[in-house]
């Protein structure tokens, strides 16, 4: 019998502290672990380091930790969907490295992947490419990006079952399959919890095996 | 159809490029206006950079659609019969891996050597470029839909962009309300005009040097 991996919100939390790289998933707010999120904050979480592809929108998600000032640093690929990040960022109150959407994807991945980073044609001759070494592969340039990792991914599942595999839902699967694969330690809000065996192993998108913990969202909303 | 001008006619002119069955990528804002225009007989499959293929517009009022569904503006949008949801990794593969066929995007600046800039206006915005990059490196064809001037009255068709570029020499056409440009080798040809627009006027309006070719066709 698999053993289970459902555990309270704050028996998660425990394991996020204070000037961790934190991988957050989700498209503006779609997708977004914003439970866990809110654990972060009631546990005054601060100093982060996110690794994301938006911060939401204002006042939800991500947004949360913006407001809050709880973020040093984010790498993501765009703010322009919640205004207050743009503010914080033009006044130089938070600190952000943009990075291509496409390329984002690909580094978290060779971070989770084993790989020494990706090489991609997105971002030549632009601010992009700026120090970053360009190599030729058959007559043709690319740029070569660097993985990247976090300690923790925060994850939002639509269904996993007991032992942590999961199964995301339409447009908000986005970053989450990736973002499960970079991190040394990986917890997953789930909208819902079935037993093990339950679910199709064919339709399993990311594997208990990768996944530490599980919070119910039925049992904290 | 001689009565279509504005923003209009810069999407009427675009989904004419559009050939049946196309994966298109439309960007956020007056791309989207394509879909009001496609040709008879034409259907275009539209892909979303977060994950989609097929979506369908935004729900009529009332109408339920799936909360998860949205397109890149983070809108929630409707799902055609046969689409299809994948994850971020999976999505940019696709574009960049020429699967999508045309890329339409907005524009601050673009100039005669294919160069766009659309994500940085530095020291006013600081949104980020999103998508972009990687959809203008990756797709077939890329076209830029935007208006010939900016407010003030300037060419946003330039001889070099001065903006941060979101990439170097991807662009294959540029339509405007006042004509079609095609980026060749030889340099941007003005191949279309729009009902009553001249070559002096678009001359006038364009920092760009323009190649100038003896037949020039309708945009309409």
């Amino acid at each position: 019998m698999a053993k289970s991996k459902v555990v309270s919100i704050e028996t998660a939390i425990a394991n996020v502290h204070d000037g961790m790289t934190i991988l957050i998933p989700g498209f503006v707010n779609i997708g977004v672990p914003e439970t866990l999120i809110k654990g972060m904050i009631a546990n005054d979480i601060k100093s982060l380091n996110v690794i994301s592809n938006n911060t939401s929108v204002k006042g939800r998600g991500i947004g949360l930790l913006v407001h809050d000032h709880r973020i040093k640093h984010i790498t993501c690929s765009h703010i322009g969907s919640n205004t207050e990040t743009v503010e914080q960022v033009v006044a130089g109150e938070l600190d952000v490295t943009f990075v291509p959407q496409g390329t984002l994807c690909e580094r978290v991945r060779a971070g989770g992947a084993g790989l020494g980073g990706v090489l991609t044609p997105t971002g030549l001759g632009t601010p992009i490419a700026e120090g970053k070494d360009i190599i030729n592969v058959d007559g043709k340039d690319y740029l070569l990006e660097k993985p990247l990792r976090g300690n923790v991914a925060l994850i939002h599942a639509w269904k996993a079952d007991k032992m942590g595999n999961v199964v995301y839902h339409r447009t908000a699967r986005n970053f989450n399959q990736v973002w499960a694969t970079a991190a040394d330690w990986v917890i997953v809000e789930a909208e819902e919890i079935v037993e093990v065996g339950e679910l199709d192993p064919d339709q399993i998108m990311t594997p208990g095996a990768l996944v530490d913990q599980i919070v119910d969202l039925r049992g904290v909303k | 159809m001689a009565d279509i001008t504005g923003r209009d006619l810069i999407a009427y002119r675009t989904a004419h490029f559009f050939e049946d069955g196309d994966l298109v990528n439309l960007g956020i804002g007056m791309p989207t206006k394509c879909l009001d225009f496609l040709p008879e007989g034409v259907d275009v499959w539209v892909d979303t950079e977060n994950g989609a293929i097929g979506l369908a517009g935004a729900p009529d009022e009332g109408e339920w659609t799936d909360p998860d569904v949205v397109d890149a503006a983070g809108n929630v949008s409707k799902l055609r019969e046969g689409g299809c949801c994948f994850d971020s990794f999976t999505s940019f593969g696709f574009i960049r891996g020429g699967h999508v066929a045309v890329s339409v995007l907005g524009a601050y600046e673009v100039d005669q050597y294919g160069n766009l800039a659309n994500w940085m206006v530095p020291g006013k915005t600081a949104a980020g470029m999103g998508g972009a990059m990687d959809l203008v490196a990756g797709a077939k064809k890329v076209i830029i839909m935007t208006e010939h001037c900016d407010k003030k009255g300037a060419s946003k068709i330039l001889k070099r962009c001065t903006l941060p570029l979101t990439a170097a020499g991807e662009v294959d056409y540029i339509v405007s309300e006042l004509c079609v440009l095609h980026r060749t080798d030889a340099g941007l040809v003005l191949e279309e005009l729009a009902p009553g627009v001249s070559v002096e006027e678009v001359v006038s309006k364009t920092d760009a040097e323009l190649v100038i070719p003896a037949n020039i066709k309708s945009m309409i």
